[in-house]
C-alpha cells in the first residue's frame, strides 16, 4: 500500500489545507493567526518526517549504533519554529493593538470603520 | 585579515548593532549607532563589489565550516551589486529618518524603531550575501518580521491592518519558500546553493524538484509582489512611516527579486526554469497586466503614498518583463531596473515624506498650489516622476532602451510598444500631481507651509542627483548589469 | 573663442540665463535686462560657430557617453545651423516684445515664465545641434517639457486641459513610437550618429525601412501632421509670445527639423526614394496642407487661425522632405527660416491686438487699421510672406517646393500647392484688409497702438521678412551643401 505508505504526507497536506482554509475563510483576526500556526506546523512536520531512516535511532554518538536518523531537518526546523513563534508573537502584538485602536478584532467590522472615514 | 572577512562583517555589523542599540536607548545614541552601522554596511559592500569585479567570486566559510557542510557566504558579481543597492539605500534612509520620524512616530519608540530597522537591514544584506538555501529563509523572516514591526509604527490606525495583513500574505509566502527549500533537500540532500545546482540536474526529471520549483517562485513572488500577489503591498507601503516606505519600495522588493533571479538561474538553471517548465509564459503575461493593471489603478489613486505604491507594482512588473526574456539584453534590462527603480522610488517616497512632515498629509487635493511653497520637495517629486517616465537623462530611460531593445531583440514587438505604451500611463499619474502642485490655486492656508527642512531635502536630494548621475552615465552600470546578466545566464559552473 | 567650446555654450548660456532669472526674481528690470543678455549672447555664440562652418570648420564635441555607442554629443552641419540662426535671432526679438506684452497684460509667475523659456532656447539648441538621434531625443523631450509650464501659464481650468492635449501628444507620439523607432535603428545599425548620405543603407529590407520611416514621421509630433496635430490649437491658451516663438518657431520648427535630419541623415534620400514610401507619404502631407487650411478658415479666433495656419506650413516642410529629392530638402529648410519670419510677426500683431484691444476675435477687428496702422501694416507685409508673394521672403521657399514636386513628377502635388497659396489668400487677407477698408468705426474709439516694445518686435520681424526675400543667398548657400553631398 504505496498510498497509506506515505501518510505521514498526507498529514501534512491535510494540515496545510485546514490551516490555509482558517486564514482564508475566518474573519476573525486571531483565529487567522492560529490558521497560519496549523499551516506552519504542517512544514515542520514535512521536515521532520523527512529526516527519518528505517530503523534508525536518535543520532547520539554510542557504541553499536550505525544506522540513526538524519538530524540536519531537525535542526533546521527547530530554528524555523522559533522564526513561527516570532510571527504568532507579532501577529498576536497587532491583534491587541487593532483591538485598542478599533475596538474590535473581526475583519468586516474593521473594513466598515475604514469605509465610513 | 580583515579584508578576508567582509562578507559576514557586511551582515554581522547592522545585526549586532541591533540589540547593542537596545541596550543603548538614548534616541541620539541609538540613531548615531545606526549611521555608523549603515556606514560600515555600505562601504563594504562597495569594497566588495569591487574586489568581485577584480577577482571574480568570493566564497567565506561560516566559522571555518567547508561548505557544503558549513554555512558559506557567496558573492558573485549579481549579489554583489544588489548588496550595493541595498547598502546604499540602507546608509541614507537614516540620515533622512532623524528628522522625519520625530514627525511620524511617538517619542517613546523611536529608538525601538531604529532596533527594527538595523533587524531589517540586516536581514537583507544577509539574503543577498548568503550562498545557502536555508539561510535564506532565516534571513527572510528576520527581515520580513522587522519589516512588519516597522510598517505598523505607521501613526494611521490603518497601519495595523496593513501591517497584519503583510505578516499573515508574508508568513503565507515565506512558508512557501520553505516548503520549496524542503522539497529540493529531500532529493538532493544539500542546502549549499552550489551544491543543489550540481545536484538538481541528475533529478531535474522529478516531481518533487518540479514542485520545489513552483512552490518557490510562487513564495518568492509573494515577497516581491508580483500581480496577482501584490495584494499586501499597496495598504502596507501607504501606511507606513514615511522612512520605512521609502525604505522597503527601494530595498525589500529588490531582494525578493534577486532571490527570484538566484533560484531560478542559479540554482535550477535556466534550461529547467525556462525550457522545461516554461516559466516564462508565466511570468510575461503577469509582468504586463501588473504593469497595466497597476499603472492604470494608481491613475485613479487619492492619496499619494498610495499611488506611487502602485506604481511599484507596476515597475516590478518591468523587471520581471526583463527577466521573462531569458536572454542577456532581457536580464541587463531587469538589473538595471532593479538598482534604477530603487533610485527612482526612495526618491520619491523621501520627497513625499517631507510632504507629509509639513502637511501631515499627502491627498492630491492637499497639495494643490504648493509647488511654489516647498519648491525644491516638488522639484523632486517631479524629477523622480520624470524618471519614472523613463524621459531621458534620468535612469528611468536608461531601464525602458533596454527592456525595449531587450523586447525587440526576442521579435516580440507588441511587448515593446506595451512597455512604451506602459509608461506614458506613467505620465498619466505623475501628472496628476504635477498639475496640482504647481498650476492650481493654492488654498487660503498655503501661506504657512514652509519648505521642508534641509536635513530631510539633502538625502532626497542625494538619491534625485544619483537618478540624474546614472541616468546621464550610465556606462558603469549597464556593464555590471550586463555582467550579471551574463553570470546568470551561464548557470552554475 | 574656440568653436568647439562655443558649440557646448549655446546650451549652456541659456541654462545660466534661466538659472540668472530665477535669481533675479524680484527685481524685474533686472530680469528682463538677464533676458535680453542672454539672447544677445547666444546669438553672438551661433553667429561664430556659423562663420567656423563657412570657414570648412565642423565643430564637434562629445559630453559624456550615456550608453556604450551612445553618446551625448554635438556638432554643427548646415540644417542645424540654419535652425539655430533662426531660433536665436528671433528669440532676441521675442525677449523685446514679452518686456512690453507681459508688463502691459500684467501676467502673473514672470519669472517661471521667463526661466522656462529660456530652457526651452537651450533645448533649441541641443535638438539643432545634436549629432546623433539621442541627443537629439533628448533635447527633443526636454523641449516638451520645458514649454509645458508655458503653455499651462495661465493655471486655469482651460489651461490645464489644454496641458494635457500638449503633453500626451507629444509625449504619446515620441515616447510611444519615436523612441520605439530610435531602439529599432540601433538594433538594425549599432550606431544612431548622423552621417551623410544615411546610416540605414543595406540595414534592412525596403519594407522594414519603410514602416520605419512611417513610425519616425509620425513619431515627431512636433512636426504636427495629421492626425497629431490637435496639440498645436491646444497650445494656443498661452501667452503670445510663447505662441509666436515656440509655436511658430522654436518648437513646430524642431519637429520638421527633426524630419529632416531623419530623412537626410539616418535613411539618405537616395534610400528613401527606392523604398517606396516616398510614392504615397507626401499625400499625407498634402492632405495635412489642404485640411488645417480650410479649418484656419472656420477660426475666428485670430490665434487659433495662425495655428491651423501653422499645421498646414509646416506640412509644406514634411512635404519637402518627404519628396526626398534635392529641391525638396532645400525648399523644406528654407521654408523653416521663411515661415518663421512671417509667422512670428503675425502672433506679434495678434499679441499687439490683445494688449490694446483685448480682443481675440477676427471678427471684432473691423476698422482697427486706423487706430493701430503699424500692427497691421505689418500684419499685411507678414501675410504676403505666408502666402508665398514678392516681395516676401516666403516667395522663395514655394519656388523651390514647387521644383520639387515637378522633379519628383507629382502634378496632382503641384496643384496641392497652389490651392493652398490660394486658400492662404483667403484666410489672410481679409483681416488687414477689412481693418483698414472696414467704415466700422465704433471698435476704433480710444484705441492706441500696443505698448513700444510690442512695436519695436514686429517692426524688425517684418523688416527681416522682407530682407529675405531680398538676400535669400546665404541660407540658400547655407543649406545647398546638405544635397550637394
Amino acid at each position: 500500500m504505496e498510498l497509506l505508505g506515505l501518510y505521514n504526507y498526507w498529514i501534512v497536506v491535510f494540515l496545510m489545507m485546514a490551516g490555509f482554509y482558517v486564514v482564508i475563510a475566518r474573519g476573525n483576526l486571531v483565529k487567522k493567526i492560529v490558521g497560519l500556526n496549523l499551516f506552519q506546523t504542517s512544514v515542520f512536520i514535512l521536515y521532520i518526517s523527512m529526516g527519518k531512516v528505517e530503523g534508525g535511532t536518535a543520532p547520539i554518538v554510542e557504541k553499536g549504533i550505525t544506522v540513526y536518523s538524519n538530524p540536519l531537518p531537525h535542526v533546521l526546523i527547530l530554528t524555523a519554529i522559533v522564526v513561527g513563534v516570532a510571527t504568532t508573537a507579532l501577529g498576536l502584538a497587532l491583534v491587541v493593538r487593532i483591538k485598542e485602536a478599533y475596538g474590535t478584532v473581526e475583519e468586516d467590522e474593521i473594513h466598515r470603520q475604514d469605509e465610513s472615514l | 585579515m580583515i579584508r578576508q572577512h567582509l562578507p559576514i562583517l557586511q551582515v554581522i555589523i547592522p545585526l549586532l548593532s541591533a540589540p547593542l542599540s537596545v541596550l543603548l536607548h538614548k534616541r541620539w545614541l541609538v540613531w548615531g549607532l545606526t549611521v555608523l552601522a549603515s556606514m560600515c554596511a555600505f562601504i563594504i559592500s562597495i569594497l566588495l563589489l569591487q574586489q568581485v569585479l577584480a577577482r571574480g567570486v568570493i566564497s567565506y566559510e561560516l566559522g571555518g565550516w567547508a561548505a557544503p557542510w558549513g554555512i558559506e557566504y557567496r558573492i558573485d558579481v549579481v549579489n554583489a551589486f544588489v548588496l550595493v543597492i541595498i547598502s546604499a539605500i540602507g546608509a541614507i534612509v537614516p540620515l533622512y529618518a532623524a528628522r522625519s520620524v520625530e514627525r511620524e512616530i511617538a517619542a517613546d519608540r523611536i529608538s525601538l524603531f531604529y532596533t527594527a530597522y538595523l533587524l531589517c537591514l540586516a536581514g537583507l544584506l544577509g539574503i543577498a550575501a548568503t550562498g545557502d538555501a536555508f539561510n535564506v529563509f532565516v534571513f527572510l523572516e528576520i527581515s520580513s518580521l522587522s519589516s512588519y514591526i516597522l510598517i505598523s509604527l505607521g501613526h494611521d490606525r490603518r497601519a495595523l491592518t496593513a501591517s497584519y495583513q503583510y505578516l499573515v500574505m508574508g508568513t503565507i509566502g515565506a512558508t512557501f519558500i520553505l516548503i520549496g527549500i524542503g522539497l529540493a533537500y529531500m532529493m538532493t540532500g544539500t542546502l549549499n546553493m552550489m551544491d543543489l545546482a550540481r545536484r538538481v540536474p541528475a533529478v531535474a526529471d522529478t516531481r518533487t524538484i518540479r514542485a520545489a520549483l513552483a512552490f518557490l517562485t510562487v513564495g518568492i513572488s509573494l515577497k516581491l509582489a508580483l500581480f496577482p500577489l501584490h495584494l499586501w503591498l499597496p495598504n502596507a507601503y501607504a501606511y507606513a512611516p514615511s522612512t520605512v516606505t521609502a525604505f522597503l519600495a527601494a530595498t525589500a522588493t529588490k531582494v525578493a527579486i534577486y532571490l527570484l533571479l538566484r533560484f531560478l538561474f542559479t540554482i535550477f538553471g535556466a534550461v529547467l526554469s525556462f525550457e522545461e517548465m516554461i516559466l516564462h509564459f508565466v511570468l510575461m503575461p503577469l509582468a504586463l497586466v501588473a504593469v497595466f493593471s497597476a499603472s492604470i489603478v494608481a491613475i485613479f489613486q487619492d492619496n499619494l503614498k498610495r499611488m506611487l505604491a502602485y506604481s511599484s507594482v507596476a515597475q516590478i512588473g518591468y523587471i520581471i518583463l526583463g527577466i521573462s526574456f531569458v536572454s542577456v539584453t532581457g536580464l541587463t534590462a531587469g538589473i538595471l531596473h532593479l538598482f534604477n527603480h530603487a533610485l527612482m522610488k526612495g526618491a520619491l517616497f523621501m520627497a513625499l515624506g517631507c510632504v507629509v512632515y509639513r502637511l501631515g498629509s499627502v491627498r492630491l487635493r492637499d497639495i494643490a498650489g504648493l509647488g511654489r511653497r516647498m519648491p525644491w520637495t516638488f522639484a523632486a517629486i517631479v524629477i523622480g516622476g520624470l524618471s519614472l517616465i523613463g524621459i531621458p537623462l534620468t535612469v528611468g530611460f536608461i531601464s525602458k532602451w533596454y527592456l525595449v531593445l531587450a523586447a525587440l531583440e526576442s521579435q516580440l514587438w507588441w511587448v515593446a510598444v506595451l512597455v512604451l505604451v506602459g509608461s506614458l500611463l506613467a505620465v498619466a499619474y505623475v501628472w496628476r500631481v504635477v498639475e496640482a502642485a504647481f498650476f492650481q490655486p493654492p488654498p487660503r492656508h498655503a501661506a504657512q507651509y514652509q519648505e521642508a527642512p534641509l536635513s530631510l531635502l539633502i538625502p532626497t536630494w542625494i538619491l534625485i542627483g544619483a537618478n540624474i548621475y546614472f541616468g546621464i552615465d550610465a556606462e558603469r552600470t549597464v556593464s555590471i548589469a550586463q555582467r550579471a546578466a551574463e553570470w546568470l545566464l551561464r548557470g552554475p559552473s | 573663442m574656440n568653436a568647439t567650446t562655443a558649440l557646448w555654450l549655446t546650451i549652456a548660456v541659456p541654462l545660466a540665463g534661466a538659472a540668472l532669472v530665477v535669481v533675479l526674481d524680484r527685481r524685474p528690470n533686472q530680469r528682463e535686462g538677464a533676458t535680453l543678455l542672454t539672447a544677445v549672447a547666444l546669438l553672438a555664440l551661433v553667429l561664430r560657430l556659423w562663420f567656423a562652418l563657412q570657414a570648412g570648420e565642423t565643430p564637434a564635441k562629445v559630453l559624456v557617453e550615456t550608453l556604450p555607442g551612445i553618446p551625448l554629443a554635438l556638432a554643427v552641419e548646415p540644417l542645424g545651423m540654419l535652425f539655430a540662426l533662426v531660433a536665436s535671432t528671433l528669440w532676441i526679438v521675442t525677449s523685446i516684445y514679452s518686456i512690453g506684452y507681459m508688463r502691459a497684460h500684467h501676467e502673473k509667475h514672470q519669472t517661471r515664465f521667463y526661466c522656462a523659456f529660456a530652457v526651452a532656447l537651450a533645448s533649441a539648441m541641443g535638438v539643432a545641434f545634436a549629432a546623433n538621434m539621442f541627443t537629439l531625443f533628448v533635447f527633443y523631450e526636454a523641449l516638451t517639457l520645458s514649454t509645458y509650464p508655458l503653455v499651462t501659464h495661465a493655471g486655469t481650468q482651460e489651461a490645464r486641459r489644454a496641458g494635457r492635449v500638449y503633453l500626451g501628444l507629444l509625449l504619446g507620439t515620441s515616447i510611444g513610437l519615436q523612441l520605439f523607432a530610435i531602439v529599432w535603428t540601433w538594433m538594425l545599425t549599432g550606431t544612431l550618429d548622423f552621417r551623410d548620405g544615411g546610416i540605414l543603407r543595406d540595414a534592412a529590407p525596403p519594407t522594414v525601412i519603410g514602416a520605419l520611416y512611417i513610425i519616425y514621421i509620425f513619431g515627431i509630433g512636433k512636426a504636427a501632421l495629421m492626425p497629431f496635430h490637435r496639440w498645436l490649437p491646444a497650445a494656443m491658451v498661452a501667452p503670445t509670445p510663447v505662441s509666436a516663438l515656440l509655436h511658430a518657431v522654436a518648437v513646430v520648427k524642431a519637429g520638421v527639423f527633426t524630419v529632416l535630419k531623419v530623412t537626410v541623415y539616418l535613411f539618405g534620400i537616395d534610400l528613401l526614394a527606392h523604398s517606396g514610401v516616398s510614392e504615397w507619404l507626401p499625400y499625407v502631407a498634402a492632405a495635412t496642407i489642404l485640411i488645417a487650411s480650410l479649418v484656419a478658415m472656420s477660426q475666428d479666433n485670430l490665434k487659433l487661425r495662425l495655428a491651423y495656419s501653422t499645421v498646414s506650413q509646416l506640412g509644406y516642410v514634411v512635404l519637402g522632405a518627404l519628396l526626398a529629392n534635392a529641391a525638396g530638402i532645400i525648399g523644406g529648410a528654407m521654408h523653416i527660416a521663411m515661415h518663421a519670419f512671417g509667422k512670428i510677426t503675425l502672433f506679434f500683431c495678434a499679441g499687439a491686438i490683445l494688449v490694446a484691444t483685448h480682443k481675440t476675435e477676427i471678427s471684432q477687428m473691423r476698422g482697427l487699421g486706423r487706430s493701430m496702422p503699424i500692427t497691421m501694416a505689418a500684419f499685411f507685409i507678414c501675410s504676403l510672406s505666408i502666402i508665398g508673394l514678392p516681395p516676401m521672403g516666403g516667395m522663395w521657399s514655394k519656388w523651390f517646393l514647387a521644383l520639387a514636386t515637378l522633379d519628383a513628377g507629382k502634378l496632382s502635388l503641384l496643384a496641392v500647392l497652389m490651392v493652398s497659396t490660394l486658400l492662404n489668400v483667403a484666410y489672410l487677407m481679409p483681416i488687414p484688409i477689412r481693418a483698414f477698408f472696414s467704415s466700422d468705426k465704433a471698435t476704433a474709439t480710444g484705441i492706441k497702438e500696443a505698448p513700444l516694445p510690442c512695436l519695436i518686435a514686429l517692426i524688425i520681424s517684418a523688416i527681416g521678412c522682407m530682407l529675405l526675400f531680398f538676400y535669400p543667398d546665404p541660407v540658400y548657400r547655407l543649406i545647398t551643401p546638405v544635397v550637394a553631398r
